[in-house]
């Protein structure tokens, strides 16, 4: 791990000539033929790679349709499986086009980072789970407690914030990566395994006995994950950005995986737009006309991609919640394509 | 007639040259300095060009961030911590942690691979075997694997706090760690400290009187019931007329963890075991071919001295044999210190862990961040390296 940050660090100081010089991550791209995608390491429903090496998940799914949107084809991909604590670092050095990897926007990341967020993919927050033997109902309950976290993350400010304020100690244990940190809780060296409640989800399957573990109702902080571009290249911002937000207009106007070709064929002015029959939206993003239809075809709309890797279609079954779309009890929502 | 003695010429100038030029003279000198010049400026340029692009792309750059607040917290912690101090106080909590966790695991490695070493040598056929074993099973497994080994192995052993192994209902053993009364100090701390000092003060006066009369009249005296005498029984005193000098706070089970009493985290435990059985074992080959490298006639003239085997070793063998083990004996304290930075794996605070881990994450300095740390682990390094060497220089002198 540390290797890995000193090398990228190294990068980043010796290679952002690089970088400042070609702000054109489009063309970079195209010539390569390849779009460079860091994604988490392993965390179900997000990111993660299955038994023949193929990468799924909500956050693999937005590389691939940036990927489809470009190419035509979302196999393109070259995922860049990155630690909490290396992924803006991998960012920053140029090592990666996009960041996608369940990433909380917050204000000081935006700012100091040299990267912007492109928008939310999935709004989070944060949650705990215990041993349902320990018998506890509330996480007001956890005074004293240990508690296991992934290091580098909101989460340890946002768990030393909630027990300051409520009035409770607790001894925390923070590990490099995800994976060590549930070990750990399993061991019995925690009380507590905290992460956003998607990723407690995720991790209580890698657990032996899922059943035996409980996620506490408690929501702890605003999380609200996205993707994450290099600053300085307005042009890759707006097609990170609009991608997502063709995929949520796509769930908003019923276009599906299986219908887009009938829909395209659409007369409603609104259709047209969209789809590129009618002006030239998708070439002043710098990709081509039917850039919409190539995303959803690859991926589908943004409730498809919900439900197959963490919503109802998903092991992981977590309900739409705040991540349903606007008209429909949740804030999922996108500026109009005109 | 008298001939005058002519002065010889300066030598200044040619050593001079030859200092600076080698045996090329000044055109080497020229060479040198362009070739230093070439490095001054790429260094520049690495430092100029990372300045200029972070500032272009608005990256943050300085050290402003380490005033800021951390907001987070630390599980173990020499020095005051908490979540509402800086990154300041959070570097110092990592660099303490690292140093801690060094010291420690050096002090273990060398007992061990002297242990080692030792009983590899030793005439007895089923100790040197176990030895030997030791050493070859330790030093070829990787470090990280031995580490994740004795965490999990630890935690694995132990029940959880409600049912700890206590001792006496106040030592506590579970897997959050060893949970130990913890002393506090009573208005009689101070004169029982002082009695103490005083004490030991006097104890080492009476032992080199001693030593001085027996090299010089050859006369025993025995010291060591004064000594201890003096040792207990002046403290004691002091806490006859001033009270105890400590009251224990035993800890005591609340809610899920102790309450109270001071607690060694597995953690702590798990890496400095990994590493000074790991470094143990190389030290353990060092110190062998240290000893193997004394000539055989030293040991036999001290045998035939009439020393016992142990005496021979202490006295003799090893004095001479230590300027042998030194160097590589360095590079392992070195290595043990570098290698405490794994700790991120399994959770111990170290100065990698909660400075260029968290700290990194959070703030998104990765230059300067990196640049502290690699900075600290050199700085580190060079006084090890500057402790053993004084050291060697010191036996050294003293063999002549």
């Amino acid at each position: 791990m540390k290797s890995v940050s000193l090398v990228l660090t190294l990068a980043v100081a010796a290679g952002l000539s690089v970088q400042a010089a070609s702000a054109q991550t489009l063309k970079t791209v195209k010539d390569r033929g390849l779009l460079s995608c860091g994604v988490g390491q392993g965390l179900p429903g997000f990111s993660s790679p299955d038994d023949k090496g193929n990468w799924t998940g909500l956050d693999v799914d937005v590389c691939r349709a940036v990927a489809a949107a470009i190419f035509n084809d979302p196999t393109k991909v070259k995922f860049v499986p990155l630690s909490a604590k290396d992924r803006f670092t991998a960012l920053q050095s140029g090592e990666i086009d996009v960041l996608s990897r369940n990433t909380t926007w917050t204000l000081s990341r935006d700012t100091s980072l040299g990267a912007n967020f492109t928008g939310v993919t999935y709004y989070d927050g944060q949650g705990f789970m215990v041993k349902k033997s320990l018998k506890v109902n509330s996480a007001l309950e956890l005074n004293s407690a240990s508690v296991c976290v992934q290091q580098g993350t909101t989460t340890e400010q946002n768990l030393a914030d909630y027990f300051k304020g409520n009035n409770m100690k607790y001894e925390v244990i923070a590990f490099g990566t995800n994976d060590e940190a549930v070990k750990a809780y399993e061991s019995g060296r925690c009380d507590v395994f905290t992460t956003d409640v998607s990723g407690l989800y995720a991790d209580r399957l890698k657990l032996a006995n899922p059943a035996d573990h409980v996620v506490l109702p408690e929501v702890i902080s605003k999380e609200p994950l996205g993707p994450m571009v290099r600053h300085g290249d307005d042009q890759w911002f707006d097609i990170v950005k609009w991608t997502l937000f063709a995929m949520v207009t796509a769930e908003e106007l019923g276009i599906t995986q299986k219908n887009v070709d009938e829909m395209a064929k659409s007369d409603k002015p609104e259709m047209k737009r969209v789809f590129g029959t009618d002006g030239n939206l998708g070439e002043q993003l710098g990709l081509t006309k039917d850039w919409v239809s190539r995303i959803v075809k690859a991926v589908g709309n943004y409730g498809e991609a919900f439900d197959r890797n963490v919503g109802a279609g998903s092991k992981l079954g977590i309900a739409r919640g705040l991540n349903a779309l606007w008209n429909k009890g949740g804030i999922q929502y996108a500026p109009p394509i005109r | 007639m008298a001939i005058e003695p002519r002065k010889p010429p300066s030598q200044l100038l040619p050593r001079l040259q030859r200092a600076l030029g080698g045996s090329a003279g000044w055109s080497g000198f020229v060479v040198q300095l362009l070739f230093v010049a070439a490095l001054a400026w790429i260094a520049y340029e690495i430092v100029a060009n990372a300045r200029a692009n972070l500032q272009a792309q608005r990256i943050t750059a300085g050290f402003g961030f380490m005033a800021n607040t951390a907001g987070f917290d630390v599980n173990q912690y020499l020095i005051p911590y908490s979540n509402s101090d800086s990154y300041t106080r959070v570097f110092l909590v990592g660099l303490l942690n690292t140093l801690l966790v060094s010291v420690i695991g050096i002090f273990f490695a060398t007992l061990i691979g002297f242990l080692v070493a030792l009983g590899r040598l030793s005439p007895n056929w089923l100790l040197s075997r176990i030895a030997g074993g030791y050493v070859e099973l330790v030093r070829n497994l990787p470090l990280l694997f031995q580490i994740l080994f004795w965490y999990l192995a630890v935690l694995a052993a132990l029940p959880n706090p409600r049912q700890s192994i206590s001792i006496f209902d106040s030592l506590f053993l579970s897997n959050r760690g060893l949970v130990i009364p913890k002393p506090i100090g009573e208005p009689g701390f101070e004169p029982f400290v002082f009695a103490l000092l005083i004490a030991l003060v006097a104890a080492i006066v009476l032992w080199r009187y001693s030593r001085r009369q027996l090299f010089q009249s050859g006369r025993v005296i025995k010291v060591w019931p004064y000594a201890l005498g003096m040792i207990i029984g002046l403290p004691l005193l002091t806490t006859l007329i001033f009270g105890a000098p400590v009251k224990f706070e035993v800890p005591v089970l609340k809610g899920f963890n102790f309450a109270g009493g001071s607690r060694v985290i597995p953690e702590f435990v798990a890496l400095t075991l990994a590493l000074s059985t790991y470094t143990g074992a190389f030290i353990a080959e060092i110190v062998r071919a240290g000893i193997l490298s004394v000539h055989k006639g030293q040991m036999e003239a001290g045998s035939s001295l009439g020393l016992q085997r142990g005496s021979v070793l202490r006295l003799i063998v090893i004095p001479q044999a230590m300027r042998v083990i030194l160097p590589p004996l360095t590079n392992q304290y070195l290595n043990l210190t570098k290698n405490s930075s794994l700790a991120v794996a399994i959770g111990y605070p170290d100065l990698v862990s909660v400075f260029a881990g968290t700290t990194l994450s959070q703030t998104g300095q990765a230059i300067e961040i990196i640049g502290v740390t690699m900075g600290v682990y050199l700085l580190i390094s060079l006084v090890t390296s500057a402790i053993m060497s004084f050291y060697g220089w010191r036996i050294s002198r003293s063999m002549g």
